[in-house]
C-alpha cells in the first residue's frame, strides 16, 4: 500500500471543454507520439498491422449518444478521457510496491516503471479506466500530465504544457494549477460551471470538464418573426423603390 | 522504500538533436510541422507555431504522422507487373528499366496520337506542374480529382462570385457571430475549421450545422439542421423567399459590387436573357441618379435595382420574382427538406437578425473601384462553409450557387465578419484560363487543358460532336466541367467512348477501390481484355507511396517517397496556403532521405520529360532544363518573373512575388520555417474585388498583371447562353436529347430540381439515402496503414436512424443488407439517433481489399469494413436510348455520389463478413510486424 501526500503545493491538471470538442483525436495522437518517445517505456502497439490491434495509449476519446430530457434532437459528446490526477487517488493506495505515487510539488500521479511489476491492481482500482497496461513492457502507463515538459528548459516557454494541449485545434483543452483560485483555469472552471467527472467515486478528480451549453434553442426562443414587405413581385418593387430613395 | 516527494525523474531531458520544418500531407489542409530529429530519425512531429495555417496546432492525423513514414505499406522500388493485372505479382526493377519502359509506352503515342494518353493525377498537390507536363505532352487527357470530388462548390463559387469556400476563401473567424456549416466538410478544410470553431465559440459566437449527419462538427453545433439529403437547395431558396418577402436583403451592397442591377434583354431572340450591353460590351444599369443607362463599372454610377426599359428588367427584380413564388415558401419546401416551416422561418429570421441587427463597423478607410473613398467597412458577422456534401450531388452546381448567393444578399462576403477571400481569389470567371483540347503530334497541347467557359463556344468536341476529352469534360453533357470527370475516365476508356486509349497513367488515386464509383465493375474493366486476348486498356501505369488496392491493376508502379522524404511546392500558381489577410506559400524537403529505391513523383515527371525531351521541358538544344523537382520549382518561371514560389525571389532573395530565379530560394524557405507570407495592406483586407488597395497590391506581387475589378455574379449570363442554345438559337446546337436537360438545369439564377437518382428509381422502393461522413482522423485511404489510427477507426458500421432501425427489428451485432437499384452490400449496423429519419450512412474509405496496404488479411478494414461505392454507379440506368448517361451533375459533371437511394432489409443469417468479398491481393510489400515499440 502506498501513502497518498496529505496536501500538494499544486493541482496541475487539465479542464476540457466538451463544448468545443470536436473529436477530432488530435490529444490522442500527439499524446501517444511524445509518451512514446519520452517518459518511461514506449507505448508499444500490439498487432499493429494484424486483426485485432491493441495498443496503449494515455488519453482517448469516447463518443456517446445523449438524448436531451425535453425529447429534442439527439447529440453526441465527444468525451476525451485521461488520468484525472485525482486527489484521493486510489490507483496510489492500492500499489503494492509503491511504484504509483502523488507528487506533492503538483499534485501530478505518476508511475515509477521501476518499481511497477505490472500487477494491474491499481487500473482495476481507478474508476475511470484511465490506466493502461503496456504488453510490451509489462508495466503500467499512464498520463503523466507530460511532466518532461511542462517543467523542460530544453523547449520554449509557450510549449511547457502537456503535448494534448499543444495540440488540440480547437482549443478544447486547457492546463493549469487548479489549486489556485486566481488561475486562468479555476477562472474558466467557475464561469462555465466546470464539473467532477463522477464525484459520487469520491476521489476528488483534479481534472474538470466543461459542460456543453445548451443547444438547439432557436425554436425555443426564436428570433423576432421576418415582418412582410412584399408578397409578390409587384409590391416588392414598390417597396424597393422607397427603399432605395432612403440609402 | 524511497518517499514519493524524494523521487527523482528528468523534468527537462533534451527533447530532439534539431528540428526540422516542413508542411504536413496527411491531408490536403497543408499544416506546417515541426519534425523533431533524434540521431538522424524522425521521432516526433508537431504543429508549427509560427505556420499561417495552423498556428502550432495539429490535428490527429497529422500527430499520427511519423507511422505513416514508418509504415509497412512503403514501397520499395519500382514494380514490373509478372502476373495476370490485379493479381499483384510483381517484380523488383531499376529505375532505369522502369523509365526506359515507361517512354517505350509514351513516346510512341506522343508522336503519333498524344490523346491516347490519359493523364489523371488524384489528390495531387503540384497540379500546376503535372499539368504543365501533361500539356507539353501534348495530351488533351489531363485532369486531377476535382471532379469526383467538389468542383459544383469550386465552379459555383467562382462563376458566382470569383471563389468558393476552402482554398479560396474562410470566414471571418475573429469577427463573424454565425458560423453555417452545410453538409460534410471535416476533411477541407481541417484545422482552420476547428481553430475557428474554437475561436467564435470563445466569443460567444454560434455555429448552426446543416446536414442529415449530427456527426463531427455537427455534434459540437449550437443549432443542428437534420436535413433531407438532396434538399438544401430548396431550403437555402426558401431562406432568399423570406428574405426578399421581408425586404432583409443588403441593398447598397447589392446595387454597389454585384450584377442584380444589370438590365437583362427581355425581346424573343437568340438576345433574350442576355444583359444588355453597351458599345464597348459592357454591361448596362440604369444610373440611380440621373436615370440614365451606363456602363456598370463607369465611376459614379450607381445601379437603380428597381428601374426598367421597357420590358427589360433587372436582375434583382428578376430574382425577386423568382423567389417570392409560393413555390419557394417555408411551407411549400418544408416536408420535402424534412423540416418544418416554423422553423425554416426562423432560421431565415436568424440569419437576417445576424447580418442586419449585429452589424459591425471597421474605422479603416478604403477606396472602392470606382474612386470613391470610404470611411468605413461595415461587416455582416455571418459566415457560411460547405464543400463535399452539397456539392456530391446532380443538383449541386445550382445548390452551390445558392449558397453564394444567400452570402450575398445578407451582403457577407468580403466583409468583416464574413466571408472573406484569400489570394490569389478573388479571381472572376473571364480572368481564368479557357479550357483547351487541339492537339498536335509530337507538339504540345494548344493552352492550358482545365479553366472556365464563358459560352458554347469555348466547348470541346469535334465536329461531329464528339468530345474531344476522354471523360467528355466540357460537353454539352456537362459543359462547365472545370475539373474534369476523373470517374468516367476508366468507364469511358473501357467503352472506347468517345475513343480508346493507349496508356492510362495515374498518380496518387485508388480508383480501383474507395476512389471509383462501381468499385467491383471498374476492377473488372482494368482486367478485360479484348478479342485478340489484350487488355482493352493497354497500359497502366501507376504511382502510389504504398501498397494501394490500384498497385495491383498496374503493368508498371513508380514508387513515390512520403511526404517527409520529398520537395513539393505550395504554390500561389495552384492551390496556395493563403491567409484572408496575406499571401502565402510553402515547400516540402526531404527531412530525412530515402532508405529505398524510390522517389519523388514529379522528380520522375521531369526524368520521364528529358527522356522523351518534352518541350518546355528542355532548351533550344534538347538539354534538360531542370534535373529534378527541386530545381524545377526553384528556377522555372511561368510568366517572366514569376515562378511556382513567391518568396525570396531574385538573385538577392529580396523580393516578393516577382523577381528571377534565386538559386537559394528553397534554402531561405527552410531558415524561415518552410514557408514564405506576404501581408496585405490594411486598407486592401475587404472588399478586395472592388478594393484599389488590394487590386494594386495583387497587380505588385503577381497574383495578375492588371487590376481585376468586377461584380459579382447573381445572374450566370454563360449558364443563360448554353439555355438559348438549347431553345435553338446559334450555331453551337445541343443534340437532341439534352435540350430539355439543359435548359431546365442551366438557369441564370440559382434553382432547385430534384436530384437525378429521385427521378430514375422508384423511391417508394428505395426510400432511404446513404451517405458517407469523413473521419476527421482518416484521410481516405491512407488512415489504414497507420498503426494509430487504424486503432481509432479499424471498422465501419452503417448508421442507421431510430425509426428504421426500429422498423427491421434490428439490435446489436446484427447485419444488414443495403441495396440500390445498381448492387448491394451485407454489412453491419448500428444505431445513431442523431440522424435524419430517411438517411443511413457510414465511414468513407475505411473498408479495405484484403492484401492491400499490408494489413493482415484478416484485419478488420478487410472482414468488416465496407466501401459504400459498390452501389453507386458511374452512370445512372439505362433509360433506353442507348446512351450512357453519366451519373454526375449536368452542369459541372461532379460526380453525383450522394444522390444515392437505398432500401435495407435485416441479414439473416448473419454473414461471416461484410459482402461482397474479393480474393486476396498478392502484397508486393509483405506484410507489417506483428507489434511495434518503438523509441529513439
Amino acid at each position: 500500500m502506498t501513502k497518498l501526500p496529505t496536501h500538494t503545493e499544486k493541482k496541475l491538471g487539465l479542464v476540457i471543454d466538451l463544448d468545443t470538442c470536436v473529436g477530432c483525436h488530435a490529444c490522442v495522437t500527439s499524446c501517444k507520439g511524445w509518451n512514446t518517445q519520452n517518459y518511461g517505456a514506449p507505448l508499444s502497439d500490439i498487432d499493429a498491422y494484424g486483426a485485432d490491434p491493441e495498443g496503449t495509449f494515455l488519453n482517448r476519446v469516447f463518443n456517446y449518444e445523449v438524448a436531451p430530457a425535453d425529447g429534442g434532437s439527439s447529440q453526441t459528446v465527444h468525451f476525451p478521457k485521461s488520468c484525472l490526477h485525482c486527489e484521493d487517488a486510489p490507483c496510489v493506495t492500492v500499489c503494492p510496491t509503491g511504484a504509483s505515487y502523488k507528487r506533492v510539488s503538483d499534485g501530478i500521479v505518476l508511475v515509477n516503471e521501476d518499481r511497477c511489476m505490472g500487477c494491474g491492481l491499481c487500473a482495476w482500482a481507478c474508476p475511470y479506466g484511465a490506466r493502461e497496461l503496456d504488453y510490451d513492457a509489462g508495466i503500467m502507463k499512464k498520463c503523466t500530465l507530460c511532466v518532461d515538459r511542462i517543467y523542460n528548459e530544453n523547449i520554449p516557454e509557450e510549449d511547457r504544457v502537456p503535448a494534448c494541449v499543444r495540440t488540440c485545434p480547437a482549443g478544447a483543452r486547457h492546463f493549469g494549477d487548479l489549486g489556485d483560485p486566481e488561475s486562468d483555469v479555476s477562472q474558466l472552471v467557475a464561469e462555465r460551471g466546470g464539473m467532477d467527472l463522477m464525484p459520487e467515486q469520491g476521489t476528488k478528480p483534479v481534472n474538470k470538464y466543461l459542460p456543453p451549453r445548451p443547444k438547439d434553442t432557436l425554436d425555443k426562443q426564436p428570433p423576432k418573426a421576418l415582418e412582410t414587405v412584399a408578397d409578390e413581385a409587384k409590391g416588392f418593387l414598390g417597396w424597393l423603390d422607397k427603399a432605395l430613395e432612403k440609402l | 522504500m524511497t518517499r514519493p516527494e524524494n523521487i527523482q525523474i528528468e523534468t527537462s531531458p533534451p527533447v530532439s538533436d534539431e528540428i526540422r520544418k516542413t508542411t504536413c500531407y496527411m491531408c490536403a489542409c497543408r499544416c506546417g510541422i515541426n519534425v523533431h530529429m533524434k540521431g538522424g530519425q524522425i521521432a516526433y512531429i508537431e504543429g508549427n507555431r509560427d505556420h499561417p495555417v495552423n498556428q502550432g496546432v495539429l490535428c490527429g492525423k497529422g500527430s499520427s504522422g511519423i507511422m505513416q513514414h514508418y509504415a509497412p505499406s512503403r514501397l520499395r522500388a519500382p514494380l514490373k507487373r509478372v502476373g495476370p493485372r490485379g493479381s499483384g505479382e510483381f517484380e523488383e526493377i531499376s529505375w532505369e528499366e522502369a523509365l526506359d519502359l515507361a517512354v517505350s509506352w509514351l513516346e510512341p503515342i506522343r508522336q503519333t496520337d498524344p490523346k491516347k494518353l490519359a493523364f489523371f493525377t488524384g489528390r495531387d498537390q503540384s497540379q500546376s506542374f503535372t499539368s504543365f507536363w501533361g500539356q507539353n505532352f501534348g495530351t488533351p487527357n489531363y485532369a486531377a480529382h476535382g471532379g469526383f470530388c467538389s468542383v459544383n462548390m469550386a465552379a459555383g463559387g467562382i462563376y458566382t462570385m470569383g471563389g468558393a469556400f476552402w482554398e479560396f476563401g474562410q470566414p471571418d473567424w475573429e469577427r463573424t457571430k454565425l458560423f453555417v456549416l452545410f453538409g460534410v466538410a471535416e476533411d477541407h478544410d481541417s484545422n482552420p475549421i476547428k481553430m475557428g470553431i474554437g475561436k467564435m465559440k470563445g466569443h460567444g459566437g454560434k455555429v448552426m450545422g446543416v446536414n442529415p449527419i449530427r456527426s463531427g462538427y455537427n455534434a459540437v453545433a449550437d443549432e443542428w439542421v437534420g436535413i433531407t439529403p438532396g434538399t438544401d437547395g430548396l431550403l437555402i431558396l426558401s431562406i432568399a423567399h423570406e428574405l426578399f418577402r421581408s425586404g432583409k436583403v443588403d441593398l447598397d451592397y447589392l446595387r454597389r459590387y454585384t450584377n442584380a442591377g444589370f438590365l437583362v434583354n427581355a425581346e424573343e431572340g437568340p438576345e433574350k436573357g442576355l444583359f444588355l450591353r453597351d458599345k464597348d460590351g459592357k454591361p448596362l444599369v440604369i444610373d440611380q441618379k440621373t436615370g440614365k443607362p451606363e456602363a456598370f463599372d463607369k465611376p459614379g454610377v450607381i445601379a437603380n435595382l428597381a428601374a426598367s426599359q421597357g420590358e427589360n428588367r433587372t436582375v434583382f427584380q428578376l430574382m425577386a420574382e423568382k423567389y417570392l413564388a409560393a413555390e419557394y415558401a417555408p411551407e411549400a419546401v418544408a416536408e420535402r427538406c424534412g423540416l418544418t416551416a416554423e422553423r425554416i422561418r426562423n432560421i431565415a429570421a436568424e440569419f437576417a437578425r445576424v447580418a442586419f441587427e449585429e452589424e459591425i463597423s471597421l474605422d479603416v478607410e478604403w477606396t472602392d473601384w470606382k474612386g470613391e473613398k470610404h470611411d468605413k467597412m461595415i461587416g455582416r458577422p455571418i459566415s457560411f462553409h460547405a464543400m463535399r456534401g452539397i456539392s456530391a450531388h446532380s443538383n449541386g452546381f445550382q445548390t452551390a450557387r445558392a449558397l453564394h448567393v444567400l452570402q450575398i444578399l445578407l451582403g457577407s462576403v468580403e466583409v468583416p465578419g464574413g466571408f472573406r477571400f484569400k489570394p490569389p481569389y478573388p479571381k472572376p470567371p473571364e480572368a481564368h484560363p479557357k479550357p483547351h483540347a487541339g492537339v498536335t503530334p509530337g507538339k504540345p497541347l494548344d493552352g492550358p487543358h482545365l479553366g472556365y467557359i464563358m459560352g458554347p463556344e469555348h466547348l470541346l468536341m469535334e465536329e461531329d460532336g464528339t468530345a474531344k476529352r476522354i471523360d467528355k469534360a466540357y460537353t454539352w453533357e456537362n459543359p462547365f466541367s472545370a475539373h474534369g470527370l476523373m470517374h468516367m475516365v476508366i468507364s469511358n476508356a473501357h467503352a472506347g467512348d468517345p475513343y480508346k486509349i493507349d496508356t492510362l497513367f495515374l498518380y496518387m488515386a485508388n480508383m480501383a477501390w474507395n476512389s471509383s464509383m462501381n468499385t467491383a465493375e471498374v476492377m473488372r474493366m482494368l482486367t478485360d481484355k479484348d478479342e485478340n486476348g489484350e487488355y482493352v486498356i493497354p497500359h497502366i501505369i501507376y504511382s502510389d507511396a504504398y501498397s494501394s488496392e490500384t498497385v495491383a491493376y498496374a503493368d508498371l508502379v513508380l514508387p513515390d517517397t512520403t511526404y517527409l522524404e520529398r520537395h513539393d511546392c505550395i504554390s500561389l500558381l495552384d492551390r496556395p496556403i493563403c491567409e484572408a489577410e496575406a499571401a502565402a506559400d510553402s515547400i516540402r524537403w526531404p527531412v530525412v532521405e530515402p532508405d529505398r529505391d524510390v522517389r519523388g513523383f514529379q522528380t520522375v515527371l521531369i526524368q520521364l520529360a528529358n527522356k522523351m525531351g518534352l518541350p518546355g521541358f528542355v532548351d533550344d538544344d534538347g538539354n534538360p532544363k531542370w534535373e529534378d523537382y527541386a530545381d524545377y520549382i526553384q528556377n522555372h518561371e511561368r510568366r517572366p518573373g514569376v515562378g511556382p514560389l513567391a518568396g525570396w525571389r531574385g538573385k538577392e532573395g529580396d523580393k516578393s512575388g516577382r523577381g528571377e530565379a534565386n538559386p537559394n530560394q528553397i534554402e531561405k524557405y527552410i531558415e524561415n520555417g518552410g514557408f514564405w507570407i506576404g501581408h496585405i495592406p490594411e486598407e486592401g483586407q475587404f472588399y478586395k474585388p472592388w478594393n484599389k488597395a488590394y487590386q494594386d497590391w495583387a497587380v505588385e506581387i503577381g497574383i495578375y498583371d492588371s487590376p481585376q475589378f468586377y461584380a459579382f455574379n447573381l445572374y450566370v449570363e454563360p449558364l443563360r447562353k448554353m439555355q438559348l442554345a438549347a431553345e435553338g438559337h446559334g450555331e453551337n446546337q445541343p443534340p437532341d436529347h439534352l435540350r430539355e436537360r439543359i435548359k431546365r438545369t442551366m438557369d441564370p439564377l440559382p434553382t432547385w430540381y430534384e436530384p437525378f437518382e429521385d427521378t430514375n428509381v422508384d423511391v417508394n422502393e428505395f426510400p432511404i439515402h446513404a451517405l458517407t461522413q469523413r473521419p476527421m482522423q482518416m484521410y481516405h485511404s491512407w488512415g489504414t496503414q497507420n498503426a494509430w489510427l487504424r486503432q481509432i477507426t479499424g471498422k465501419n458500421y452503417m448508421y442507421l436512424p431510430k425509426k428504421i432501425w426500429d422498423e427491421n427489428g434490428f439490435k446489436e451485432g446484427d447485419y444488414a443488407r443495403i441495396s440500390s437499384v445498381h448492387g448491394s452490400i451485407v454489412v453491419p449496423v448500428a444505431l445513431h439517433e442523431g440522424l435524419n429519419d430517411h438517411t443511413i450512412w457510414t465511414w468513407n474509405a475505411i473498408g479495405k481489399r484484403k492484401g492491400a496496404w499490408a494489413l493482415d488479411e484478416k484485419a478488420p478494414e478487410a472482414t468488416e469494413g465496407f466501401l459504400l461505392n459498390h452501389l453507386i454507379h458511374e452512370l445512372q440506368p439505362p433509360k433506353g436510348d442507348g446512351m450512357r448517361w453519366t451519373n454526375s451533375d449536368p452542369v459541372t459533371g461532379q460526380a453525383a455520389w450522394f444522390d444515392l437511394r437505398v432500401k435495407i432489409e435485416k441479414a439473416d443469417p448473419k454473414p461471416d463478413e461484410a459482402q461482397p468479398v474479393f480474393p486476396p491481393i498478392k502484397s508486393p510489400v509483405g506484410k507489417g510486424p506483428k507489434n511495434v515499440a518503438r523509441k529513439i
